[in-house]
């Protein structure tokens, strides 16, 4: 960080602000998140695949990543509607339903989990009708699923929502004078502009799911091979004092979630090329 | 019905007009897509928040408040409110200065800093406790220097601080520095050639202008932080009536079959969710109005 140059600017308190970022943001998160990557840089390489690709763990894997795509994909389609209702049409208690919205984001996710869990259950409101249909919510895979669709709901709204706000109406004004019925103007005009903010949406959405606890744990009933999520196991392992096997788990979900983040912003800059021209 | 005349700019729909118009759509098609958006919402947002009341108060108000008067379940309160009181006020002072930084300089490596602030976010909350048991744990890199000390983080009221402190570093810095990019240092520019010092510029110019998105950012920050659960669980120990936080305290009623007090406790975080949701609305509108 040396080459920072004082930049020539008349306000003051570049020092000041500098340093006090660069201090916190080091202290809090820069060298807890590296003592990850130094101590399984300790372990050797076949200690540390014998952690991260033990059958146990790759079937985490598999749910993790799959419940979480699965959630994602859902959000997108629903978080999809759900903004274009908002925006595009007025309805009674609109402003509610909006606020509403941002629900996952404040109602902490070990509430959100037992709730979820009450409603699936097979005595619950929703259980007790899909149970005798054979469709078995809690305590399954789709419990997880149902969870995670949750927790990523408010992500593809709100960053399709200003996107929405912004699209010019003589885009489609040109359209449909131009011949084009609506859902032409809808599939050729509208989705092409909303599709960068749609991807990061996703991508947002399928980050968080992928990390998620709190939620999750209530509903998956938790069993090894079945319904274990890559969080849960690294929770399992600290318990068992396996502090190597945990780190490096968690290292492998780090290096996902970066890979979430990076793609997320490459996907804002590339749509921020798409909308100057 | 005097109003029978109406602008042909108006792109509003005229209620006489029974012809949808070309970028409208029809009728049936809004009905439709309303009513399968509210179903949705309604199936994963409003019937989880009722279920927490409807199980809290599935034996009645007696019982209901009966589980506030356990002194595990005030302790737990007491450190939720403890945590939150000192880990949004640190990461409030952080918000500023990294805002101030980013947005009225230029510099190199900006955007890479801009990036590693959001870095918590893509972290998962277990991770998140994980790696201050690394750092401040027995066998971690201060754990000998800690006992010797005889300070103990991990297991402890400072390991929930940290970890809470970690999970919502990144809320208020994100919410103030696009708000201060946009606004530009014109203001800051004139105070300061009026002979303001930089204080004297950052309380009567900067800070009046950002006060909501400042407001915004803390009602955010502060329901993540009384409402986190897989970090504080990590390094929390879940010693009854020390360590734990009101969502670990739902967790043990909940693990013990004690539903109803478990509820009872999810539903005072299911209020604090509901009234960050008002207040939230509220700063947007006044935030809207004062630009309007």
């Amino acid at each position: 960080m040396s080459s920072v140059r004082a930049p020539r600017s008349i306000l003051p308190g570049f020092g000041l602000s500098l340093g006090f970022t660069l201090t916190y943001l080091s202290l809090i998160v820069l060298i807890p998140l590296a003592a990850a990557f130094i101590k399984t840089a300790g372990m050797s390489w076949a200690d540390f695949v014998s952690a991260v690709a033990s059958p146990r763990v790759l079937a985490s894997y598999r749910l993790s990543f799959g419940a979480s795509l699965a959630a994602g994909l859902v959000n997108a389609a629903f978080g999809l509607l759900v903004a274009w209702v908002l925006v595009r049409y007025s309805f009674p208690g609109r402003r509610v339903v909006d606020a509403l919205v941002d629900l996952p984001f404040a109602l902490p996710t070990a509430v959100a989990g037992i709730a979820l869990t009450a409603i699936y259950a097979k005595n619950g409101w929703v259980g007790q009708w899909l149970e005798p249909a054979g469709i078995k919510v809690a305590y399954t895979q789709l419990g997880v699923f149902v969870a995670l669709t949750f927790i990523g709901l408010p992500f593809v709204v709100r960053t399709l929502q200003p996107v929405l706000q912004e699209l010019e109406p003589e885009l489609e004004e040109a359209s449909a004078c131009l011949g084009a019925n609506r859902w032409q103007t809808i599939t050729r005009v509208i989705l092409p502009e909303l599709l960068p903010a749609l991807l990061t949406g996703f991508a947002l959405a399928f980050a968080r799911a992928l990390g998620e606890y709190g939620s999750v744990v209530f509903i998956s009933g938790n069993m090894p091979m079945r319904t274990e999520i890559t969080p849960l196991l690294i929770m399992t392992k600290l318990e068992q004092y396996d502090y190597h096997g945990a780190t490096a788990i968690a290292v492998v979900l780090l290096i996902a979630s970066f890979s979430t983040l990076l793609l997320i912003n490459l996907l804002q800059k590339w749509s921020r090329r798409f909308h100057r021209v | 019905m005097a109003a029978s005349v109406t602008s042909t700019l108006s792109t509003l729909p005229t209620p006489s007009s029974t012809a949808p118009r070309a970028t409208h759509d029809a009728r049936w098609v809004r009905w439709t897509l309303t009513t399968i958006a509210l179903l949705f919402l309604g199936f994963f947002l409003v019937l989880p928040l009722v279920a927490v009341f409807a199980e809290a108060l599935r034996h009645g108000l007696r019982a209901y408040l009966a589980s506030f008067s356990d002194p595990d379940a005030l302790a737990s309160i007491k450190l939720t409110l403890l945590t939150a009181a000192i880990a949004v006020p640190a990461n409030l002072v952080f918000g500023i200065s990294a805002a101030w930084l980013i947005a009225k300089f230029n510099f190199r490596g900006k955007s890479v800093l801009t990036t590693l602030i959001d870095l918590p976010f893509a972290v998962s909350p277990v991770i998140s406790g994980l790696i201050y048991v690394l750092v401040f744990g027995l066998q971690g890199w201060f754990g000998g220097w800690l006992i010797e000390h005889n300070l103990k983080v991990i297991f402890a009221v400072p390991g929930i601080v940290l970890a809470t402190t970690f999970v919502t570093f990144p809320i208020i810095a994100r919410e103030l520095i696009p708000l201060m990019q946009a606004q530009g240092s014109d203001e800051e520019y004139a105070a300061i050639t009026l002979g303001a010092n930089g204080w004297q510029t950052f309380w009567r110019v900067t800070l009046p202008n950002i006060k909501w998105g400042l407001l915004y950012g803390v009602i955010l920050c502060n329901a993540r932080a009384m409402g986190e659960f897989g970090a504080v669980s990590v390094v929390s120990g879940h010693i009854r009536g020390e360590t734990n936080t009101m969502p670990l305290h739902v967790e043990i009623l909940y693990n013990e079959y004690n539903f109803v007090a478990a509820f009872a406790v999810a539903s005072l975080l299911a209020l604090l969710a509901i009234v960050t949701l008002v207040l939230k609305s509220l700063v947007e509108w006044r935030h809207a109005r004062s630009r309007a």
